[in-house]
């Protein structure tokens, strides 16, 4: 029996039609737009101004704090100007605009492509490499990487988890990825174990990646401590409480983060650019996209840099199919509609889908029948129903009680619903009611 | 520009829906109707049929003329509480009487509390409940099996091996010795013995209940707990005293049971919402179902049981939560 989470979960038409494509490099596009908030936490702060003559690496904004993390020029050329742009969600986020002149690169950045696999950094100095590089959890949740590798005084952290579990539908750029580099994915694992100064690793794949399973089982032999887990396929499971009870058996307890069960969990990608790092001296300015979806004629993955229009990278896998209803950046799950494809891929575009026609449309909702079947799925063992229920009745004691602030909104509840209730919808509509009291109270 | 579509995760959905499930139970109730019109030929078939046919034309009527609502018919709900009355109800209960019950259970049972997902108490069961008091002649005088295809009203009546050994019992006889006047265990099983339209066969309704396992209808805490606790109290005060009560697989094989314990006490709306309150709830209604076949004045119990513990769901709802992640974690 493989291993899995222990509670809910469900399992979607996978739909990788992506799979196995080659990675494919994106044409540098004559210009890009680098939104300064690319990550959770604090926007980075603007260090060049319209006019400045900006390298491939260049630092264009510096982290403003803790939480938060530097932002790299991906082409070279000029700053074009710095505006507010709208972004994938039509939301107007500064950005900087940079007109593209050539491709050259930062002497500092190694761009051989030999695999260096000695480590001779101080954890510290590789977690500030880290930072300094801009890196950021490239899943799709973007956390500064840093943050997570900075284990507070009085926690231990014993074990690392690697996120190589991809479960969203649809979504194959970590599979390619793996398929691809999985030295430099095993060596960025080395890295991530020396910064955290602990000698197990634990690499979780879902079991519907049989070549990438393989493929590390293989190498992972030549890499002391680093362990490759085959896990049944079940979504959630890229969440990060269900991947560290799927691997290691530890449950986080309610509002707690991992390393209170002694875990740091970093996703595949992201480990593949901390390698970069950490041995090429390379920021984090480019990342591989899926672009995919059941009327894309080429589903494809592309390595593209960060600020790439989305619509470019739609008509490299074949053009938007006329009757599209909707696109969607990262997965069906998770994802998040956007409004216009003229926005940029930033650090946490993981795939692009577009769905055509009915698929993109709600059923109409019906009453609830009771069938629980949203509690059944629900992998934190809440009661969907009933936080719906009490949000719509703008009951927050209520809510807070029946752990609402526990829902990682996964949306197994709503795509289960047999009413197709919108139960995720009213619970973060609740979620961000009960949070703002809670914090009001604190104050 | 191109316009989208924007709204928030998930954007796929699983297709499931309420008429999937509604017909997956009407589905699952064929082999028990089949058994039934075999059993008792035209009557099982008019009764269905009425019943069905009286609950469609009430949840109609209500919906257009009361609550001035789309009429929402056809989404399996009231077919299957047409179905699961009629299956409470011998077979020859005339006409008027089967659409006394419909009105009572769409009407009252059902839309006077919302209509679908809100009914506290199983349709059904109050329609039945409501017949049994109004009409208790006519409602325990059940068909013998080996009648001819074609009767209904005019058919030839006898007593139900659970009406036959309460009776037995309290005229001072051994359990050992009724068991020899009704049919076999095995013919109980295979639905050879008389009763309500659709309660003989066990076998039937675990098909049904395979069924909707397989298809995820249902899970299997609320039948096991029901059939499990009836066996297990059934069979304590057998062994306590065998001259006095019947034998464990007596309780589980004859009336309702099976058919109150997989198709009736799993009602959605009148059923707990976690699978620990599930459990609770089947514990309750298998105790008092034998509390009432054994110490009560009536012979079966399970219509009782189940509405006596849907009255209770509202407070295991409350206090009975599902096993949240992490909880193990923190109690260490």
């Amino acid at each position: 029996m493989l291993k899995t989470f222990s509670l809910g979960g469900i399992h979607p038409p996978e739909n990788k039609f992506s799979a196995g494509q080659k990675i494919e490099s994106m044409p540098i596009p004559s210009q890009v737009t680098i939104p300064v908030g690319q990550h959770i936490g604090a926007p980075a702060a603007a260090v060049v101004k319209k006019g400045d003559t900006v390298k491939v690496g260049t630092l264009l904004a510096k982290a403003a704090g803790f939480v938060s993390a530097n932002i790299h020029s991906p082409v070279s050329g000029t700053v074009f100007k710095i505006d507010k742009v709208a972004d994938a969600s039509g939301l107007k986020k500064e950005s900087i605009i940079i007109n593209v002149e050539g491709d050259e690169w930062e002497e500092s950045i190694d761009r051989s492509s030999d695999l260096v696999t000695e480590i001779n950094m101080a954890p510290q100095d590789i977690v500030k490499r880290i930072a300094d590089c801009g890196i950021v959890g490239l899943g799709g949740a973007t956390f500064p990487a840093h943050v997570k590798l900075s284990v507070p005084t009085g926690k231990t952290c014993d074990v690392l988890i690697l996120n190589a579990v991809e479960c969203e539908p649809y979504l194959t750029s970590d599979h390619q990825l793996m398929m691809e580099k999985g030295e430099e994915i095993m060596v960025g694992t080395s890295i991530l174990m020396a910064a955290l100064k602990v000698d197990r690793a634990v690499i979780g794949i879902e079991n519907n990646k049989k070549d990438a399973i393989d493929h590390l089982t293989n190498l992972a032999s030549k890499y002391p401590g680093i362990q490759i887990e085959a896990l049944k396929v079940q979504y959630p499971q890229g969440g990060e409480k269900q991947l560290i009870d799927a691997c290691i058996k530890r449950q986080i307890p309610s509002g707690k983060l991992p390393i209170e069960v002694g875990a740091v969990v970093q996703n595949v990608g992201t480990t593949f650019a901390v390698y970069e790092a950490v041995q090429k001296n390379k920021p984090l300015f480019e990342r591989i996209v899926t672009v995919t979806g059941k009327s894309v004629s080429k589903p494809s993955n592309f390595l593209a840099r960060v600020g790439t229009p989305i619509s470019q990278l739609i008509d490299q896998a074949g053009g938007l199919p006329a009757d599209t209803e909707k696109v969607i950046g990262g997965g069906p799950m998770m994802g998040k509609a956007i409004v216009s494809t003229d926005a940029p891929i930033t650090k946490g575009s993981s795939g692009i889908l577009i769905v055509k026609g009915e698929e993109a449309k709600r059923e109409k909702m019906q009453p609830c029948i009771k069938c629980s079947k949203c509690i059944s799925v629900c992998p934190m063992g809440l009661e969907p129903y009933l936080l719906m229920t009490v949000s719509q009745k703008a009951i927050w004691d209520r809510a807070e009680e029946e752990q609402i602030m526990d829902c990682i909104e996964c949306g197994s509840c709503s795509y289960t619903c047999p009413s197709t209730r919108p139960l995720l919808d009213y619970i973060r509509l609740g979620k961000g009611k009960v949070g703002q009291i809670m914090r009001s109270r604190t104050k | 520009m191109n316009t989208f579509t924007v709204s928030p995760s998930p954007h796929i959905h699983s297709g499931d829906s309420v008429k999937k499930n509604m017909y997956g139970v009407i589905i699952a109730l064929l082999p028990t109707l089949a058994i039934s019109i075999y059993n008792f030929g035209l009557g099982a078939l008019v009764v269905t049929a009425t019943a069905i046919a009286a609950c469609l034309l009430f949840e109609h009527l209500i919906q257009k003329f009361l609550l001035k609502q789309e009429t929402t018919i056809w989404d399996g709900s009231a077919i299957i509480t047409g179905m699961l009355l009629a299956f409470n109800i011998p077979s020859n209960l005339p006409i008027w009487i089967i659409v006394i019950g419909a009105l009572v259970a769409i009407g009252i049972g059902k839309m006077s509390f919302g209509g679908l997902g809100n009914n506290p108490f199983n349709p059904a069961l109050v329609g039945r409940v409501f017949l049994l008091i109004s009409f208790p002649v006519q409602m325990t005088s059940w068909p013998t099996i080996k009648n001819t295809f074609l009767s209904y009203t005019d058919v030839q009546t006898g007593a139900t091996p659970l009406s036959v050994m309460k009776e037995a019992l309290a005229n001072g006889e051994l359990p050992t010795d009724v068991l020899g006047q009704i049919p076999s265990y095995r013919d109980m099983f295979l639905g050879l013995q008389g009763g309500s339209a659709g309660e003989m066969a066990g076998i039937a309704i675990l098909i049904g209940l395979a069924f909707m396992l397989f298809r995820k209808i249902i899970t299997w805490h609320i039948p096991v707990a029901v059939l499990g606790s009836v066996f297990a109290f059934a069979g304590i005060l057998h062994w306590i005293d065998p001259m006095m009560y019947a034998p464990p697989m007596f309780h589980i094989l004859s009336g309702g049971l099976f058919l109150g314990a997989v198709f009736m006490a799993t009602d959605y709306a009148s059923s707990p919402m976690s699978n620990k309150g599930g459990i609770i709830f089947g514990i309750g209604i298998g105790v008092i179902t034998v509390a009432i076949r054994v110490f009560g004045a009536y012979p079966e119990g399970i219509s009782f049981a189940i509405l006596i513990m849907n009255a209770f769901v509202p407070l295991i709802d409350k206090y009975i939560k599902p096993k949240r992640f992490g909880e193990v974690a923190k109690k260490k």
